[in-house]
């Protein structure tokens, strides 16, 4: 008896606007975006707003009220919601409608998106709890499972998420670490003993975010009698099929024109057509299994690409150097008790600014290409160390102040 | 083929081009008849050269003053220079008239010549191949590196080039142009219909700049980075535009050289724009260099800065990552179309030109990356691949002249 756990990632980053070093000394606003002009964070929030958020948050309302026992769970990035108050509340609040039918699960991940955890744990931590408070303060609601960005994850990571008393914690379901083992049961990370670890079934997942309108693919077009005769062969072989993806998916990544739309629409219907289905959120597949094993996970592991590494973000010497740096000024920032310098140094560290600098793929100009606002990986960079830079010496000047 | 002049004894891109274009054709079995113009000048041993590299081209020689990028004045002070010393005096004393005397002798060249295509590179050798395809009968092929707009600047087109410019391209059978940017002139302005320009983008022969030519960095020791500009000192280069953002990036990082590498029309005006910019102690002149030394500047560059107002293609910042240089390239430029790993700016845009210099010098990381990638991503631009797209358009050709 499967069951489906969707979980969708809510994230839009504060994007740094094309920032000279004649800027620098003269204008601190790093994440005014107006010279961005539709690759701006407004701007895209507005445009995501219009093709993606409120449409699926419509279907998935609608699903809801036909069918009670359809459940789904969202991971919001702090800076996403943060963005929303700002450019398109009108979403929160069909956010906030949906998590009010009792349906929805809200994880926890760090407020600002950012790979914190592999520089600071106390930097982690605190962004944790910054996402706490922004959740319970949106939602009045206090999440007990955790995932961290782009998945990325290692048994150290459990351990700790552990000991902030957390449940459960997400990571992407890879052959090379499972072996002869199935994504679909619950496990137990290597050095733990009480948290459970829910994997991806990046197969099934990756069929609907990223093969969906894929012409070329064998099983192209994609229907919902077909996906679900994938799920219900699953049975007796396993207890859950997570299906963790975007939330962008729907509508942007496939747009509406694909038939995305239609196909989430009937696909809860056909899924319990089987008696044996039904949709459970992270939690409740917790409190629901025992693990059936350990998992050793040595290594960082992550959702993205062939390589399931963070070569996209941390790959080539610029990436390291600018990660390098906006970690190197925690303490002091810290010490500055400035409340706009902290906030915006956390901005920094969203982990989109590195994955723009990201050359991997630069060749091909391939989708890579297309959601970056900047016009190569070299010119994120330049304004990336021009940012930091300004913002060096109002740390300076603060801390010379004090 | 009516061609021009080859390293070593080119003055630019264009003889570059030419050579690495016959040299990959007759690597395939195209066997090529090269007419080139040749005046007194050439050293006998040029011969000797051309045929040691090139073994199966045959090379036809026509006695002329005539070199690419010849202009109206320069070529009137090229003859007065030859006629003084007594050397000839059957050149014609204006330009055109010599390029029309030059199609003449062209004519005479393809009498004895049996080929099966007639390929020209720029507008000089236009006319030679029209005079061919009159007593061949073949189908002529016109290579655009630039056009007169390009050269010009935009300014002070000369009505004579721009009229031979437009008949060439009017009477071919097909066109080359070297880039997309080069291809919308010639539609635009001279009224070719799009289907008649294939675009073939240049390309480089990657070990003659990656072979490892120790070269010490004296500037360097001393703390100081070194930008570069390598073309002729002349308007569509943009040379004034390097000045300013020198100046820019001056008052920003004291520890910086310019260096202004060529010669050209402009060579007076920009020492004296860098002495009133007050740089004059920041830029170094170097003259036109070739070979080893040619090599080595761009070694010794930190960064190579195009800053071409109007760049048919743009064969230098190849050169540049060959050598494992970063290049900032103009995007007016027909090389900012296909080259991905390379900072782009707009010519005109000084301040982030500026920025982008500053930020290569101040980041060790970004010049990495940029040489790293760039010098990667230059394996795509290899004569071969020209040479395989060129035939494919020859056999287009010919098969049409035949049955169509």
């Amino acid at each position: 008896m499967p069951s489906i756990c969707f979980y969708f990632q809510v994230h839009q980053p504060f994007r740094i606007k094309k920032y000279s070093v004649f800027d620098v000394g003269q204008d601190h606003n790093y994440f005014d975006d107006q010279n961005l002009n539709e690759k701006g964070s407004r701007a895209v929030m507005e445009k995501i707003a219009k093709k993606c958020y409120l449409p699926t948050n419509q279907v998935l309302l609608d699903l809801i009220h036909r069918h009670p026992e359809f459940k789904i769970s969202y991971s919001f990035s702090g800076v996403a919601l943060e963005q929303m108050e700002k450019y398109a509340p009108e979403v929160l609040k069909s956010f906030q409608r949906l998590v009010k039918t009792g349906n929805v699960e809200i994880l926890d991940e760090t407020y600002y998106h950012s790979l914190s955890f592999f520089y600071s744990d106390e930097e982690f931590i605190e962004q944790i709890k910054l996402h706490r408070k922004k959740i319970k303060e949106l939602f009045d609601y206090e999440p007990k499972i955790f995932r961290n960005t782009e998945l990325a994850y290692n048994n150290e990571l459990a351990a700790l998420v552990e000991e902030l008393g957390y449940d459960g914690i997400l990571a992407e379901g890879w052959e090379h670490y499972l072996g002869y083992r199935s994504p679909n049961f619950v496990y137990r990370p290597k050095g733990t003993n009480k948290i459970k670890l829910l994997l991806k079934n990046y197969k099934l997942s990756d069929d609907i975010a990223f093969r969906f309108s894929n012409q070329g693919w064998e099983e192209y077009p994609l229907n919902v009698p077909k996906f679900c005769q994938w799920v219900n062969s699953i049975n007796g072989n396993g207890h859950t099929v997570n299906l963790f993806m975007d939330y962008e998916t729907f509508g942007e990544h496939q747009w509406e024109d694909t038939g995305i739309f239609n196909f989430l629409k009937f696909l809860p219907e056909e899924i319990l057509k089987h008696p044996d289905n039904n949709f459970k959120t992270p939690s409740e597949l917790v409190d629901l299994y025992e693990p059936v094993g350990e998992l050793d996970i040595h290594n960082i592991l992550t959702w993205a690409d062939m390589e399931r590494d963070l070569s996209a973000w941390t790959g080539n010497s610029m990436q390291k150097s600018a990660l390098k740096k906006v970690y190197e000024l925690e303490e002091d920032v810290l010490n500055s008790d400035n409340e706009q310098l902290i906030d915006d140094w956390r901005k920094m560290q969203t982990s989109d600014h590195f994955y723009y600098m990201c050359t991997k793929w630069f060749n091909d100009g391939d989708v890579h290409k297309y959601f970056s606002p900047y016009e190569s990986p070299y010119e994120a960079f330049i304004s990336f160390m021009n940012v930091l830079n300004d913002f060096r010496f109002r740390l300076e000047s603060e801390i010379s102040r004090a | 083929m009516f061609g021009w002049e080859f390293p070593p004894f080119n003055s630019g891109g264009l003889g570059t081009a030419c050579y690495g274009i016959t040299k990959s054709l007759s690597e395939k079995g195209v066997e090529i008849d090269f007419v080139l113009p040749r005046s007194y000048k050439f050293s006998e041993n040029f011969l000797n050269i051309i045929s040691d590299k090139l073994p199966k081209i045959k090379i036809k020689e026509i006695s002329s003053p005539l070199v690419s990028y010849a202009t109206s004045q320069n070529y009137r002070r090229r003859v007065f220079l030859l006629k003084k010393s007594g050397i000839n005096n059957i050149y014609c004393d204006n330009l055109i008239q010599e390029v029309y005397r030059y199609s003449l002798l062209a004519r005479e060249i393809a009498k004895d010549t049996c080929c099966d295509l007639i390929h020209v590179h720029d507008w000089m050798t236009f006319p030679a191949g029209i005079e061919a395809q009159k007593i061949l009968n073949k189908p002529l092929l016109s290579h655009v590196h630039s056009t007169e707009t390009d050269r010009s600047g935009g300014h002070g087109t000369n009505p004579e080039v721009f009229g031979i410019e437009k008949e060439g391209i009017k009477k071919s059978d097909g066109v080359i142009a070297v880039s997309n940017f080069t291809k919308d002139k010639i539609v635009k302005n001279y009224n070719a219909a799009e289907n008649k320009v294939d675009v073939i983008y240049n390309a480089i022969d990657k070990n003659e700049f990656s072979s490892d030519s120790n070269c010490e960095n004296h500037f360097n020791f001393h703390g100081k980075k070194i930008v570069l500009f390598l073309g002729r000192i002349t308007l569509h280069k943009g040379p004034d535009y390097f000045l300013d953002v020198a100046k820019k990036v001056l008052e920003k990082n004291k520890d910086v050289i310019f260096i202004v590498s060529g010669s050209g029309d402009m060579d007076q005006q920009i020492i004296e724009q860098a002495a009133d910019l007050g740089i004059a102690d920041k830029v170094l002149f170097t003259g036109f260099l070739r070979g080893e030394q040619l090599r080595k500047i761009y070694k010794m560059a930190n960064l190579y800065v195009m800053p071409s107002v109007a760049e048919p293609f743009g064969i230098t910042p190849l050169e540049s990552l060959a050598s494992k240089t970063p290049v900032l390239i103009s995007k007016q430029s027909g090389i900012s179309e296909i080259l991905n790993h390379c900072l782009k700016v707009d010519f005109w845009d000084i301040n982030e030109m500026a920025n982008k210099i500053l930020a290569v010098l101040e980041n060790e990381e970004l010049e990495e990356c940029l040489v790293d990638n760039g010098f990667a991503e230059i394996d795509r631009f290899n004569w071969n691949n020209v040479a395989e797209k060129i035939i494919s358009i020859y056999e287009r050709l010919i098969w049409r002249k035949k049955y169509m």
